[in-house]
C-alpha cells in the first residue's frame, strides 16, 4: 500500500534548533507495522532518521512513540489500522526530552521509577526458611501490574505530568503497587506514607490515558485507585486527597447524592482559613451569577436504601 | 423516543443553567424524558466514590441500571462524567457473570435485578445516533454562521474507548465536530480537545488545575475558537469558574466562552438565550455571540 508519513524531527545539531515535520512517501505490504515502515524510511529513504527499537515484538518497550498523536509500541501498531486516507502521523513520546527524531531521553522516568524503591524490602531481614513464600493468589492479583514493560507510553500522554512534571505518575505508581500489594513486603505502610505526599498518589487526575495507551493492558490508572484505597485505610487520611474522597463518599451514603457546597470546605478543612480566602473570588462570582448549587442540600427520595446498600457492603468486609 | 432521564448532581448545582437547556433541547428535537423512572437512584460516584470502593460504585449504578430495565428504557445522561462512570460499571458488570451475580444478590434486597442489557447514552450521542443529523438539519433555524467552536471533550466520553463502545460507533468520536457544523459554526482542532480539564484535582492541586484550564482555553483561542463546547458540566465548571485564574497567569485575559452542548444546539434552534441560562456563565458569551447576531 501506498503511505504518507509525515514524522516529527528534531535534529540538536541543526542550527534551526526546533521540531520541524518531514514527509515520507512509501509502498509497504500490508502487513507492515508502523516500525517496520520507519525502518523501511531509514533503510531506503533517509539514514537520518534516529529511532530506537530492538524486539520488534512488544516485549522490549524500546519503541514508545506517538502515532497520529496517541502513544503505543511502534512494533505492536499495523500501519493499515491506522492509516486515514493513506496517511498516519508519527512522532516522539511526550513528556520526556526530546534527544533526536523519535528518541526520547528517558532518565527522569527512570528517576520517577527509582523514587518508589522498586524492589521488595521484607520486615525479617534473616528468614528462618530460605525462602519468602506468597500465595498463589496474591501473586495472580500483582500479574497485571507485573506486566509492565517500562515503555513510558503512560507516562508520554499522562494528563497531570504535562502540567506537572514533579508528578511521579502512572508508571511509576504502578510499580509502586507491585510491592504494595506483596504480602512478602515489609514497607508497605512507609510507602504509603511517601505515597500520600504532594505530587503522589493523589495528584492523578484520573482521564484513563494510561489506561487507554498501554500496551501491556497494566492499567496504571486503576492501580493508582488503589493505593489511594490502600493509603486511606492506612490512615493516611490527613491530605486533600482522601478527605475529598472520604467526603465525597459520606455525602452519597447519606442523602444519596454530591453535596457540591460542602465539598471543597471539607477538603480543605473547615479552619484552613488561606485556602477558604483564596477560594472566596472565584466562590463569589459564582454567587453574583447564580452559577451555585440549591443553598439547602435536599437528601434524595429513598435515600435510605443507599445507605443500606452502604451498610450491606461494609458488613461484608 | 423516550429515555430514562439521568441528570446527575452538577446539572442541577453548580451548573444550574444545564439541566433546563437540557430539557429544551429534548423537547425540540422529539426526546420524551421520563425523569420519574429513575427517581431514587444514587449519584454515580463521579469516579472518586469508586477510589474508596469501585464494589460500591458498580452496586450503586447497577441499581440505576435495573431501575431503567424495568422500565424498559434507556438511560439518558448530560454529563460525561456521568456517562463514562456508568459505562465502566457496565462494562465491568456485563463481562463478569459471577461478579453480576454477587451485585444482583444485593440489589434483590430491593426487588431489583441487572440483566445486563441497559444502553446508557448521553444527549450528545442520542442527537447523532438515534435523532440523527438529518432529522436535526430543519429545526436548526438560526445557524451559527461562520462561528469557531473548539470542541472540549475531556476524558470520560473518549475513555476508555472500550468501556464507551467507541469501536463499534466510531461516528462518537467526532460527535462534536458534527454538531458544530450542523449548527453553522466551524468546528476549531486543537490539542487540547481530549485532555483533562483539571478539575478532579482542582481541590488538591489547584495550580496544576488551573495550567490545564489556562492551557486549553488559550490554545483553542490561539487556533481561532470564538467559543468552545463540552458535552460535560465539570469540564464546565472548571473551564469557565477558574479562567479569570488562569487568564491572571497570562500575558492577558483568555475570554474564551464555554458552552455546553445543549446551550449550542439552543441557540441554532432560535432558543430564547434567557432560557439557557447564559448569564450564568463566568465568561460571557455575549461577544462571541455578537459576532452571529444574538443578542444575549
Amino acid at each position: 500500500m501506498d503511505v504518507k508519513l509525515n514524522v516529527q524531527r528534531y535534529d540538536p545539531e541543526k542550527k534551526i534548533n526546533s521540531a520541524y515535520q518531514q514527509e515520507y512517501e512509501l509502498d509497504v505490504p500490508d502487513e507492515y507495522t508502523v516500525l517496520d515502515t520507519l525502518i523501511k524510511v531509514r533503510e531506503d529513504l533517509d539514514p537520518t532518521l534516529a529511532l530506537r527499537c530492538s524486539c520488534r515484538a512488544s516485549v522490549c518497550g524500546s519503541c514508545a512513540m506517538r502515532v497520529n498523536g496517541q502513544a503505543t509500541l511502534a512494533c505492536k501498531t499495523k500501519l493499515k489500522d491506522v492509516i486515514k486516507n493513506d496517511e498516519a502521523s508519527v512522532g516522539p513520546a511526550g513528556n520526556m526530552p526530546v534527544i533526536k527524531d523519535l528518541i526520547v531521553d528517558m532518565k527522569p522516568f527512570w528517576n520517577k521509577l527509582r523514587q518508589v524503591e522498586p524492589y521488595l524490602q521484607p520486615e525479617d531481614e534473616d528468614p528462618v526458611t530460605n525462602e519468602r513464600l506468597a500465595s498463589n493468589e496474591s501473586m495472580v492479583h500483582l500479574t497485571g501490574v507485573m506486566n509492565c514493560i517500562m515503555c513510558g507510553a503512560c507516562v508520554s500522554d499522562c494528563t497531570a505530568m504535562e502540567v506537572n512534571p514533579d508528578f511521579i505518575g502512572p508508571a511509576a505508581l504502578a510499580k509502586a503497587y507491585r510491592f504494595v500489594g506483596d504480602p512478602r513486603d515489609g514497607e508497605s505502610k512507609e510507602r504509603l506514607k511517601e505515597l500520600s505526599k504532594e505530587n503522589g498518589i493523589w495528584d492523578c487526575t484520573r482521564c484513563f490515558y494510561c489506561v487507554e495507551v498501554c500496551p501491556k493492558e497494566v492499567a496504571p490508572m486503576e492501580w493508582i485507585m488503589e493505593l489511594r484505597d490502600k493509603a486511606m485505610e492506612a490512615g493516611f487520611t490527613n491530605n486533600y486527597g482522601a478527605r475529598h474522597t472520604l467526603a465525597f463518599v459520606g455525602s452519597v451514603k447519606n442523602t444519596g447524592h454530591l453535596n457540591e457546597t460542602l465539598l471543597p470546605i471539607k477538603t480543605w478543612g473547615f479552619f484552613n482559613l488561606p485556602k477558604l480566602i483564596a477560594f472566596m473570588p472565584v466562590a463569589l462570582r459564582a454567587i453574583l451569577r447564580g452559577k451555585t448549587p440549591p443553598l439547602i442540600h435536599k437528601k434524595i427520595k429513598g435515600y435510605k436504601k443507599i445507605k443500606r446498600v452502604y451498610e450491606r457492603l461494609e458488613s461484608e468486609k | 423516543m423516550k429515555y430514562a432521564f439521568f441528570s446527575g448532581c452538577v446539572s442541577k448545582g453548580g451548573c444550574p443553567e444545564l439541566y433546563p437547556s437540557a430539557l429544551e433541547v429534548a423537547k425540540r428535537v422529539g426526546i420524551t424524558l421520563d425523569e420519574q423512572a429513575l427517581e431514587g437512584a444514587a449519584c454515580t460516584g463521579a469516579g472518586v466514590l469508586q477510589e474508596k470502593d469501585k464494589k460500591l460504585g458498580d452496586v450503586l449504578n447497577a441499581r440505576t441500571f435495573a431501575m431503567a430495565e424495568k422500565k424498559k428504557l434507556a438511560i439518558m445522561t448530560i454529563c460525561s462524567t456521568c456517562q463514562g462512570v456508568m459505562s465502566q460499571a457496565r462494562y465491568r458488570i456485563v463481562n463478569d457473570d459471577k461478579y453480576r451475580a454477587e451485585i444482583n444478590e444485593i440489589l434483590a434486597e430491593e426487588g431489583l435485578k441487572f440483566k445486563g442489557d441497559v444502553v446508557i447514552k448521553h444527549l450528545l450521542w442520542i442527537l447523532v445516533e438515534d435523532v440523527g443529523i438529518e432529522k436535526l438539519k430543519p429545526l436548526i433555524t438560526q445557524p451559527l454562521e461562520g462561528l469557531k467552536v473548539a470542541p472540549f471533550y475531556g476524558c470520560y466520553i473518549v475513555r476508555p474507548s472500550w468501556a464507551l463502545g467507541l469501536d463499534d460507533t466510531p461516528e462518537r468520536e467526532r460527535s462534536l465536530e458534527t454538531i458544530i457544523e450542523l449548527v453553522g459554526g466551524e468546528p476549531v482542532e486543537f490539542s487540547g480537545k481530549n485532555k483533562c480539564c483539571g478539575f478532579p484535582i482542582l481541590t488538591i492541586n489547584e495550580k496544576a488545575s488551573v495550567k490545564m484550564v489556562a492551557k486549553h482555553t488559550s490554545t483553542a483561542k490561539e487556533e481561532g475558537a470564538d467559543a468552545m463546547v463540552t458535552p460535560c458540566p465539570l469540564c464546565h465548571l472548571n473551564l469557565d469558574g477558574y479562567q479569570p485564574k488562569a487568564s491572571s497567569t497570562q500575558d492577558s485575559s483568555i475570554d474564551m466562552p464555554i458552552l455546553h452542548l445543549p446551550q449550542l444546539l439552543g441557540l441554532s434552534m432560535g432558543v430564547d438565550p434567557s432560557a439557557l441560562g447564559l448569564k450564568r456563565h463566568i465568561i460571557s458569551p455575549a461577544a462571541a455571540l455578537e459576532k452571529v447576531g444574538i443578542k444575549t
